[in-house]
């Protein structure tokens, strides 16, 4: 299956408007989906069912939070992500730019990391594997 | 107050869809209620009726182990009140079941028209979270269903009747 990055935004766009009721001007490559588009927990269900339709492809819940790292103490510590934790996160989530949270890299920022560019770049994945 | 909002299931199919029929009186305290002077079913209402419709569907799918709830309306399209006499045919479609949700659509015809149209989105509480054990007594359920006829039209995907589960 062939897509460009065009198309694929076009679709995650429409996934997000319908799912989070923002308007098309809102959904920018750069917006982030909690800060940004206001996206709550029981919304992320929703979004992987509408990219999952979109798409045709399956999304496992552990590809966009990977909260059993998030709470391994092996991984995490004093609130901060360790180096092992960060390096699991990116094998975990390579189509994710962790590049601003691994500066300081507090648990309780993950939430809002997640951009509509990283979207695109996972599904991107998702459907060129 | 019952918390009934279908009056009858008039179709069943274990993981695809669900029918079934709400009828519209003056009797029902919520048409006062809702509006005084003007009275129609809340569409709040048509919701609810048509999100039974759903979460049954849902959780027969999983053999009522989930403990499913609305956890959230998509798009919801009204196209006109129900009114008192009218009677509403609901129609709900499982589109996607899985095992930390599902995602179904449902429509309100009166009298062949399309009176409404919505997205449900369900999800299933967590043992721990908001609630500890099952979301219903023993037997309440199965007596709601009962009440509602849906064993007289329930179907599991080999066409055959659905029997009354003992987790019920």
């Amino acid at each position: 299956m062939t897509a460009t990055s065009e198309e694929i935004f076009e679709k995650v766009q429409a996934a997000l408007i319908d799912a989070l009721g923002v308007d098309d001007d809102e959904v920018t490559p750069g917006a982030t989906l909690v800060g940004d588009l206001g996206a709550e927990s029981i919304d992320f269900l929703d979004i992987v069912f509408r990219l999952e339709k979109a798409f045709g492809i399956s999304i496992p819940r552990e590809d966009l939070s990977p909260e059993d790292i998030l709470t391994n103490s092996q991984f995490v510590k004093d609130g901060l992500v360790t180096a092992e934790g960060m390096a699991k996160l990116k094998s975990r989530m390579p189509w994710a730019d962790l590049s601003k949270f691994e500066k300081n890299p507090r648990v309780q920022d993950f939430g809002n990391l997640l951009t509509v560019q990283d979207m695109c770049n996972y599904v991107g994945t998702k459907i060129s594997a | 107050m019952r918390w009934m909002w279908v009056d009858r299931f008039t179709e069943f199919v274990s993981g695809s869809h669900a029918s079934g029929i709400k009828n519209v009186a003056l009797d029902e305290d919520v048409l006062d209620d809702y509006c005084p002077g003007f009275p129609y079913l809340p569409p709040t209402l048509i919701i609810e009726g048509m999100a039974q419709l759903g979460g049954i569907l849902v959780a027969e799918k999983f053999d009522w182990d989930k403990r499913v709830v609305l956890a959230k309306v998509g798009k919801a399209e009204f196209f006109f009140p129900a009114r008192p006499g009218d009677q509403l045919h609901y129609r709900v479609e499982l589109e996607s079941a899985q095992e930390d949700g599902a995602v179904a659509a449902g429509t309100s015809h009166r009298e062949g028209v399309l009176q409404a149209k919505i997205e449900l989105m369900f999800a299933f509480l967590e043992d721990g979270k908001f609630a500890d054990g099952p979301l219903f007594k023993p037997g309440d359920l199965a007596t709601m269903l009962r009440l509602m006829s849906m064993f007289q039209v329930a179907v599991g995907t080999d066409g055959k009747p659905i029997q009354i589960s003992d987790k019920l």
